[in-house]
């Protein structure tokens, strides 16, 4: 589904990512771990489409297509679904009209018309229930005023609504505390399919309690330094990154 | 990304004003220039009383004394006002007995623009009142209004027929002397609405003045005279368009609203005159004076206005609160793209006891838009408990546009509440990547950023003109992230 081939990439003139290369097959979960700066969250934005990234080789093939030359909006139209570290706040704009806007986007992108407004709120209700979340939240704006939990429950909810072929979560562990992050990771379980894919960026090892990976790659000063199944995160949690650290500083 | 953003920015600026266009039609002028026999000539036209007459001259000749006002953060260039054509009325003026009357070509003028002069077509619950140039070509529902006691016509017609209502009220709240454009208006104002609502009668109809600028070289000088006596509603709109020049055109008009005893007046603007093009040139000059006064006890006066056209702007929109526990409020989203200036803003001025204001603004300037709000709020002596808030907004798209903020507060009551809360942000990027990542695209991103950063005003209006002006607001800005 993703082939990313020695990609390397940079913000403002620095490179973060030093050659990443990563084969992500239909219906497999991808955990991505490493120390804070590993450049994370910088491969997530290149997946994506932020233009603040600059490329500098290496090639990512997403379904066949080179996903490097789609605009960021055509790549969430295919499927690709980008969780928010830190969610955007868009004061006055409704959840139900931007998540509307978007779906219509996405229907319009497979030929299909636009929802009624009463088969649209049907299908928010549903999503709704399956992220447990509050259900006037959709009538506020949106993220404005939204708690840490809120907001992440959120993400979940628009990518239960939008149904992508490929998540990308990025740390959405981060700031929840326990009950939300059973919530949010019950929410991805049950949006998994044979034929979906999902790649989970995390730091820490306890989202991998409740949101299995087949694969766990750590990724260490823009490389993937190693890869290994769940086994490598619960390793990780026990003894830190130092001992990767190490291992990679020493072979240089 | 690039690319895409400089695609956008080239189709809108390929000129996406689709009210630019103009009628061929045969049109009844005058010379150009402005000069007592001119101004005389006006009323001649309109076959007026002696007394209405004087008023226009008493007008011209203050005019005369009078220097075009400096302060406001605009750059107008000179204007000529010997080269302004100040009549023009479309020929064969129909009497307004009947639609069959009308020129096809007028009918057909008012169809492209959305505004059917037949009543059957016309969105239910909507009288308008068309004026072309200087005059007022149809108003509908007349005659049901009629039996409610409402008067709504034009201008002139009020003139002939409720001489003494229109004597009673004209220039009460804008008198001739007030500033340089009132006093220019008083002298040749050519036609407009005139509206009077009977004690306890809630207007049944939203009541709508259509504005259309279309023959060149001509200025647009009309009035409004809205009086709701006591106990009465009415909700009442405009909206205004004009086709595409080159050359500047003058639009100075005069609203003047009283609100009896009770009574509550809405009044909502849709101003969308050609702005010029995306090198600065042609494009309205708006300068209006607009100032309503809640003259009875707990009478309301609401003003609502998109500004999304006209290269110029100026205008404020006042509420004098003279009856006790009166309400003025005043809603604004103002539009600057390109070249395009606005300053603008409200005056509300506190005489009665418990009087309350609000004042809402969201400035949004894009291109090398300059937009300024400007505005008082004026508390006198023995205006007790009056509460004031006022919230300014400016919303930037790009680096080259401009937001000014510049409130006045002039407070003599100790007892007055006053707030003022005051913003400026930059549409982000974060906030367009995000809508991206949803597969929305930057153009309807920024379309549905903007609605939301001016939905408190826009859900002001009445609904069938709220989906225009948002559509208005898109189309205004599209693209002009860059």
């Amino acid at each position: 589904m993703l082939s990313i081939k020695k990609l390397e990439a940079g913000i403002n003139g620095k490179m973060i990512l030093k050659g990443i290369s990563l084969e992500v097959k239909a219906g497999e979960i991808h955990a991505i771990m490493g120390p804070n700066g590993s450049g994370k969250s910088t491969l997530a934005a290149v997946l994506a489409g932020r233009d603040v990234v600059e490329i500098r080789g290496g090639s990512v093939t997403y379904l066949g297509k080179d996903l490097l030359q789609m605009a960021p909006e055509d790549r969430s139209k295919e499927g690709i679904f980008l969780g928010f570290q830190y969610p955007i706040e868009i004061p006055g704009v409704s959840m139900v009209n931007f998540m509307k806007t978007a779906v219509n986007e996405h229907r319009k992108h497979k030929g299909l018309g636009p929802l009624s407004a009463s088969d649209f709120l049907k299908l928010m209700r549903e999503k709704k229930e399956l992220v447990e979340i509050d259900s006037k939240l959709a009538n506020r704006s949106v993220n404005e005023g939204f708690s840490g939990g809120e907001k992440k429950k959120n993400e979940i909810f628009q990518m239960a609504m939008l149904e992508p072929r490929l998540a990308i979560l990025d740390e959405t562990d981060s700031g929840l505390d326990i009950d939300a992050l059973r919530i949010v990771a019950n929410g991805v379980n049950r949006l998994k399919r044979p034929d979906n894919s999902a790649i989970v960026i995390t730091h820490y090892q306890r989202l991998l309690d409740y949101i299995v990976p087949d694969v766990v790659h750590v990724l260490y000063d823009g490389r993937i330094v190693k890869t290994a199944g769940k086994e490598l995160a619960l390793e990780l949690e026990e003894k830190g990154y130092d001992w990767i650290k190490k291992e990679v500083d020493n072979q240089n | 990304m690039e690319k895409d953003q400089d695609d956008i920015i080239n189709d809108i600026t390929s000129g996406e004003y689709k009210y630019g266009f103009f009628t061929d039609i045969e049109t009844d002028k005058i010379p150009k220039g402005l000069n007592e026999d001119i101004v005389r000539l006006i009323s001649e036209k309109k076959g007026e009383p002696e007394w209405l007459l004087e008023f226009r001259l008493k007008s011209y000749r203050h005019w005369l004394t009078k220097k075009m006002p400096d302060w406001a953060n605009l750059k107008i260039p000179p204007i000529d006002f010997q080269e302004i054509i100040y009549y023009a009325a479309p020929k064969q003026r129909p009497s307004l007995e009947s639609l069959d009357n009308i020129d096809p070509e007028l009918k057909r003028t008012f169809d492209k623009l959305g505004i059917p002069l037949e009543e059957q077509k016309h969105l239910s619950g909507v009288a308008v009142d068309a004026v072309m140039d200087s005059v007022s070509v149809k108003t509908t529902f007349r005659e049901t209004l009629a039996e409610m006691g409402i008067i709504f016509c034009s201008f002139s017609e009020a003139v002939r027929e409720y001489p003494d209502l229109v004597r009673r009220y004209l220039g009460t709240v804008v008198p001739y002397t007030d500033n340089y454009f009132a006093s220019l208006n008083s002298a040749v104002f050519s036609d407009g609405s005139f509206c009077y609502i009977p004690k306890g009668v809630r207007c049944p109809m939203e009541l709508s003045t259509y504005f259309r600028i279309n023959a060149a070289n001509t200025g647009q000088f009309e009035r409004t005279l809205l009086v709701a006596d006591e106990e009465s509603y009415v909700s009442y709109l405009e909206g205004c368009t004009a086709p595409m020049r080159d050359e500047n055109q003058l639009h100075a008009a005069i609203v003047e609203i009283i609100a009896e005893k009770n009574a509550e007046v809405k009044y909502s603007t849709v101003q969308n005159w050609y702005p010029g093009d995306k090198n600065g040139r042609g494009g309205i000059f708006n300068f209006v004076t607009k100032r309503g006064i809640c003259r009875g006890d707990n009478s309301k006066i609401s003003w609502t206005q998109v500004e999304t056209g006209s290269a110029i702007t100026w205008k404020y929109p006042s509420c004098i609160l003279r009856g006790d526990n009166s309400t003025g409020e005043f809603y604004s989203v103002a539009v600057t793209n390109n070249h395009q200036q606005a300053d603008t803003g409200t005056k509300m001025i506190h005489i009665g006891k418990n009087t309350k204001s609000t004042i809402v603004s969201k400035g949004i300037s894009a291109g090398q838009g300059q937009n300024s709000y400007r505005g008082l709020v004026k508390v006198l002596k023995n205006a007790s408990n009056a509460r004031n808030f006022s919230q300014c907004d400016s919303l930037l798209l790009g680096d080259k546009c401009g937001a000014h903020t510049f409130p006045y507060l002039e407070i003599d009551n100790q007892s007055a509440i006053v707030e003022h809360e005051a913003t400026t942000s930059k549409i982000g990027e974060d906030q367009i990547f995000y809508c991206n990542q949803r597969g929305i695209s930057t153009e309807d991103a920024i379309g549905l950023i903007v609605n939301g950063y001016a939905r408190e005003v826009i859900n002001k209006l009445p609904m069938e003109f709220a989906v225009e002006a948002q559509k208005l607001l898109q189309i205004s800005l599209e693209g002009s992230v860059g």
